[in-house]
């Protein structure tokens, strides 16, 4: 007996270790590569630099959200990228409000949009995003409603498989249309930037940069944490289940589309906090960020990576945004090919992402070769 | 033996697919405890009414109780099963990435909500009930094997394992032997007959020499109704049932 009592807690995984431990490295080295390194030396971080690896982490945040409800529930949405949005916009409206008289119409309410489409008063969801207490929940709490009434419908209607991802796509281009509309009040298609500072500090200087990367990182290793927590519960394994066959986790007596909806609704959280943290770093949010090629890119990310390893996720949000980094400045009219082509390739040539050409085959399935092996060679076992 | 549970009463039921009647007042009783057989040519309406009991197919009309309370009719699918209805499908449909542990853990009796489920650890109850049935269906060796490598008879003992672990009263198994070794289907056929006493069992066979091999009671269906019902030598010395099988 005592040897079954293992199998729970075999799931140990030392591959979360190494991930976490790369990320407290990046913690420890980006101060030291910015602040104490001299500018003049090769490996000293710019704020350009800062900025651009505060934009991949960002982005690694919304690739887990994304393997989580596709890698480990068979969720394919092509409209992530509207949550990151929104939590996004959420974000800007705080940071709107905090530029105060400092505008080009120097109003000390309305920001300057407003004014330039002869807006007299702050109409009422703009309430309250003065205030950084009420606009963080805000952040989490507006695509976390968005996809619970989303999420809902759909999954009670058993909406699954393509159909599922048209509609997530179509959401995300109803909303961008929304978005580009002057009187929508959020700045119509120029959206927001122009920031001046967060909690009172300057959004232009170094430090404050390197604070929002340092953010971003705590932000990205805590998503990877209750991922990884959620995946390795025994919810998660019922996720494994709805995606490997669904209806045979229903006649188990889950209710599946409670489990979609949750999962959905916690993986549009996380891209809520991830555009919010976008946001201040990049210093502009506009509706071309609910544009539906962002979600679809977003996917490839995972897909390069890995998808149902959520590190996986990480690593091909990294690299396929380094590669449009490098790509855009060489040969900007060729990125989409390119990335097209990628994408291509790693679904005919790498089902697991560039993960699973690193691990090769694992122990375990080695391990499952030699026992089928052993099977073979001893057939009269049982 | 003390018999717990609850009888299967279905009474008239009727299901049509444009027009074709898939039952036609069908009316069966399975007592607490009983292992029967269910058999029939194609389109006997086998499948439909394993349908209509787990509440996959509504009928057009009749009635399905289990026990003097439950209406089945009224009842969702994981609501039935959550009742104690287990079912197990012709094409065995295990969770192929997970392991015969975690195939078995999911099975498991209880609050299977999100958060529940979010939150649970497996009690020393639990795992022992696991190891039991690991046992009854003889696959404690591979209890950490992904369910994929499993032969095709372990597949569906390991799904039968899973039925055990949501303790059902009365358990629907539809073709256990289809595709198997004899050596499995001998070992299938002690797994059943151990089954029965403590639970309903409600076997979907077309194999004759199984069906012989472990019935009391045999329910012949054809069209959609029930065209007789007896032990297994009545059934087959039933010139209708002959005539259905053979061809008039």
């Amino acid at each position: 007996m005592p040897k079954y009592t293992m199998w729970v807690s075999a799931q140990k995984d030392p591959a979360s270790g190494w991930f976490l431990g790369a990320l407290a490295l990046v913690f420890i080295a980006m101060p030291v590569l910015s602040l104490v390194v001299p500018p003049s030396s090769f490996i000293h971080l710019s704020v350009y630099g800062l900025t651009l690896i505060g934009k991949y982490l960002c982005y690694a945040v919304l690739a887990l959200a994304i393997d989580l409800i596709w890698g480990y529930c068979g969720i394919l949405s092509l409209g992530q990228a509207a949550f990151f949005s929104l939590g996004g916009y959420a974000m800007g409206m705080y940071l709107m409000r905090q530029i105060g008289t400092r505008g080009v119409y120097g109003n000390p309410v309305l920001p300057d949009f407003m004014v330039f489409i002869g807006w007299k008063s702050l109409p009422w969801f703009w309430y309250g995003f003065n205030h950084f207490w009420f606009a963080m929940p805000m952040v989490v709490i507006v695509p976390g409603l968005l996809a619970f009434a989303f999420g809902w419908f759909a999954f009670r209607s058993r909406v699954t498989g393509v159909y599922l991802s048209i509609i997530t796509q179509a959401l995300t281009y109803a909303l961008m249309l929304a978005f580009f509309r002057n009187d929508m009040g959020f700045g119509g298609n120029n959206g927001f930037t122009d920031f001046k500072d967060i909690l009172g500090f300057d959004l232009h200087s170094d430090r404050v940069h390197l604070v929002l990367l340092e953010i971003t990182v705590l932000a990205l290793a805590g998503s990877y944490v209750a991922c990884r927590m959620i995946v390795s519960s025994r919810a998660g394994r019922v996720l494994h289940a709805i995606r490997d066959a669904e209806s045979r986790t229903r006649f188990l007596g889950y209710r599946v589309e409670s489990f979609k909806l949750w999962v959905f609704v916690f993986s549009a959280v996380l891209a809520g906090i991830a555009g919010a943290l976008y946001v201040p770093q990049i210093g502009i949010i506009n509706p071309s960020e609910f544009a539906p090629i962002n979600s679809i890119e977003a996917v490839i990310w995972v897909a390069v990576g890995g998808r149902g390893t959520l590190y996986g996720a990480v690593a091909g949000a990294v690299l396929v945004n380094y590669a449009k980094t490098y790509f855009t400045t060489a040969l900007p009219e060729a990125w989409y090919y390119a990335l097209g082509t990628l994408f291509v390739l790693v679904t005919i040539f790498l089902p697991r992402g560039i993960i699973g050409l690193l691990r090769g085959r694992t122990r375990q399935e080695r391990k499952e070769r030699l026992r089928i092996k052993a099977d073979v060679a001893e057939p009269s076992r049982k | 033996m003390t018999v717990r549970g609850k009888t299967l009463h279905l009474e008239k039921l009727t299901v049509s697919f444009d027009g074709f009647k898939a039952l036609n007042e069908l009316t069966l009783d399975v007592t607490p405890g009983e292992l029967r057989c269910v058999i029939g040519p194609n389109g006997a309406g086998k499948t439909t009414m394993m349908d209509v009991i787990t509440g996959k197919t509504r009928p057009d009309s009749g009635t399905a109780q289990f026990g003097p309370e439950l209406n089945l009719l009224a009842m969702s699918e994981p609501e039935i099963a959550q009742a104690g209805i287990g079912r197990k499908f012709q094409k065995p449909t295990v969770f192929e990435q997970l392991t015969v542990s975690e195939n078995l853990e999911l099975a498991l009796a209880g609050n299977k909500s999100f958060l529940h489920t979010l939150l649970a650890r497996i009690t020393p109850a639990q795992q022992s009930r696991i190891y039991q049935v690991l046992e009854i269906i003889g696959l404690e060796e591979q209890h950490q094997a992904p369910a994929r490598i499993l032969s095709h008879g372990q597949k569906q003992w390991l799904e039968i394992g899973m039925l055990l672990m949501q303790e059902p009263e009365l358990l629907l198994v539809d073709e256990p032997v289809a595709g198997m070794t004899p050596q499995e289907i001998e070992r299938t056929a002690r797994l059943l007959q151990s089954l029965a006493g403590e639970h309903s069992v409600v076997v979907v066979e077309h194999d004759m020499d199984f069906v012989r091999s472990i019935a009391k009671r045999v329910t012949v269906l054809h069209e959609g109704r029930v065209l007789a019902e007896g032990d297994m030598d009545q059934v087959q010395n039933d010139p209708r049932v002959i005539e259905v099988y053979l061809g008039a």
